[in-house]
């Protein structure tokens, strides 16, 4: 007890020091940035509604900040829904497509072809059919984040060596088993990776629909302040987005960490 | 464990293979085939590359059904996989999402055996090729040679009556192939069960095998069943002493 006391405290320093070795730099340019952005604004006397500086920005999302957060949580609903929708429809579609031949053969290349469709030409059509609610949009970032995590999760559920198999069948695995003992966790990493990208086009896709035809929302919110010049506006709901967007992302990130962590153990070890 | 041995005897009868492939041609991978291993003997394959020695192990563990002929494994008939062999790959195929430990004791979850009994078991095996430290690591932290001694440590941790080790240590570099070489041969002086080792080293098999099997190239047959001359000739060479 009393080492790892001792031990503790220098861990935390070293952590602290590489986080800001990896980190630091990449923080300063985009603080560089920043205070060229505010400078330049400033000396050039830029107006406001070309382009607002950073404390422009800020102030506005300040105050505006109910507004932001009104149409932020609506925007988030769409984009978490689209891509549960995803999530719950693609794996077990991917589980069908490596268990079974007719579908791999058949449901396969059709769902290949339709991806040839560009999604965001698909939200006119579906906001005509589903009409001006969340629904609309929830199947635009559905129908854009649904096709990376079945790719991803069919190329993960394929990835077992033959040899793997062989084992566990040579020990009297059924069917079932070598499932649950061997393709799935096998596929765990290539599937979150599709799930990072599902989720990165789960934001675009709702953002899109949005555009299309809408009563709130972020996208909403940016129509309406390029209507109404506040451009200011507009650029705090493109922070506020983004900022959705890292957390989303994040959060797929984090559950990827509990859920594979022998994968983290490897980038650990590249490092 | 019993030092008589918990090998059992295999018997193949005429026994082929034919594979069809995906294009419809046939190959004759394994021609007709005649063997008897003894329970607890140490029986090494060799045979230049694509002659069938992998097929006639899976045939031998059932994974794959034969052609034609009759393979007994412990006197009973195999059919289908999920018997008594333990299996070693040239890859050590270690799943990567498991520890060291919980590697060793996949065949016990999969099989249902007692987990008390054998978890200590897993432990002496581990511990009797040098991995005790490392139960709790990941493959990925292992070296080849480590890894490879965690896949024969899976293999045996079910008390296989038969292990089938298909060019085992192919991979490995030629110190850590005779560290390996060691090992095995000191496991099998204590259990004794049946083995068949496949590898491309004739010096490997002689030194590890009771008796050496050639095989021809495909469609692959048996061409020799030998050892004493084999062993006169490395003991003229100096290579092997008298024992
Ligand atoms: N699943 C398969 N389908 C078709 N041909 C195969 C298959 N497995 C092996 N073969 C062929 O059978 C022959 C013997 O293969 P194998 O038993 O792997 O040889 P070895 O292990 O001696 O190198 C080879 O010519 C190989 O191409
Ligand atoms: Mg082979």
């Amino acid at each position: 007890m009393a080492i790892a006391a001792t031990t503790a405290a220098p861990v935390k320093i070293g952590r602290l020091r590489s986080w800001i070795v990896n980190s630091g730099p990449v923080l300063g340019i985009f603080a560089a940035i920043f205070v060229l952005w505010e400078l330049g604004c400033w000396l050039f006397k830029v107006p406001d509604f070309i382009l607002p500086s950073p404390s422009v920005i800020i102030d506005k999302i300040i105050s505006s900040w109910w507004l932001l957060l009104v149409n932020g949580m609506v925007t988030a609903q769409e984009i978490v829904l689209g891509f549960g929708m995803s999530v719950a429809i693609g794996i077990p579609l991917a589980v069908l497509a490596v268990y079974s031949r007719i579908f791999e053969r058949v449901a396969f290349p059709f769902m290949v072809s339709l991806q040839t469709i560009p999604k965001v030409a698909l939200a006119p059509i579906l906001v005509m059919w589903l009409g001006y609610g969340i629904l609309p949009k929830v199947m635009v970032a559905f129908l854009i984040s649904f096709f990376p995590i079945v790719i991803s999760a069919v190329v993960g559920m394929r990835s077992a060596e033959k040899e793997m198999i062989y084992l566990v069948q040579s020990m009297g695995a059924n069917e079932l088993t070598t499932f649950l003992k061997i393709r799935l966790p096998k596929a765990l990493p290539s599937i979150f990776g599709g799930l990072k990208v599902g989720m990165g086009q789960a934001v675009v896709g709702a953002t899109v629909g949005e555009f299309i035809a809408a009563e709130q929302g972020l996208g909403y919110l940016q129509l309406i302040s390029q209507v109404r010049l506040d451009t200011a506006l507009l650029f705090a709901a493109v922070v506020v987005l983004s900022l959705l967007g890292v957390l989303l992302f994040n959060l797929v990130a984090w559950v990827e960490r509990l859920a594979v962590p022998w994968n983290r153990m490897r980038t650990e070890m590249i490092e | 464990m019993a030092s008589s041995g918990s090998g059992v005897q295999i018997g193949l009868r005429s026994v082929s293979k034919r594979y069809m492939t995906a294009s419809g041609d046939a190959v004759d991978a394994l021609g007709e085939i005649d063997l008897d291993v003894a329970a607890g003997e140490f029986v090494s394959i060799v045979g230049p590359s694509g002659c069938g020695k992998s097929t006639l192990m899976m045939l031998v563990s059932g994974l794959i059904p034969a052609t034609t002929g009759t393979i007994t494994v412990g006197g009973v008939p195999v059919k289908g996989a999920g018997g008594k062999a333990g299996i070693v790959f040239q890859r050590d195929v270690l799943l990567d999402w498991r520890t060291v430990f919980s590697n060793v004791m996949l065949p016990v979850e999969i099989k249902r055996l007692d987990k008390e009994t054998h978890l200590k078991k897993a432990r002496d095996l581990l511990r009797s090729v040098g991995l005790a430290e490392f139960e709790e690591k990941y493959p990925a932290e292992l070296s080849g040679g480590m890894r490879q001694r965690v896949a024969i440590c899976r293999a045996l941790v079910q008390d296989p009556g038969l292990l089938l080790m298909d060019e085992p240590f192919a991979a490995l570099d030629a110190l850590t192939r005779e560290q390996m070489n060691l090992d095995l041969q000191r496991i099998w002086l204590r259990d004794r069960n049946t083995v068949i080792f496949i590898t491309h080293s004739i010096e490997e098999a002689v030194l590890l095998a009771d008796r050496v099997v050639v095989m021809t190239s495909r469609p692959g047959r048996i061409a020799d069943i030998c050892v004493e001359r084999i062993r006169r000739h490395f003991m003229a060479l100096g290579v092997l002493s008298e024992t």
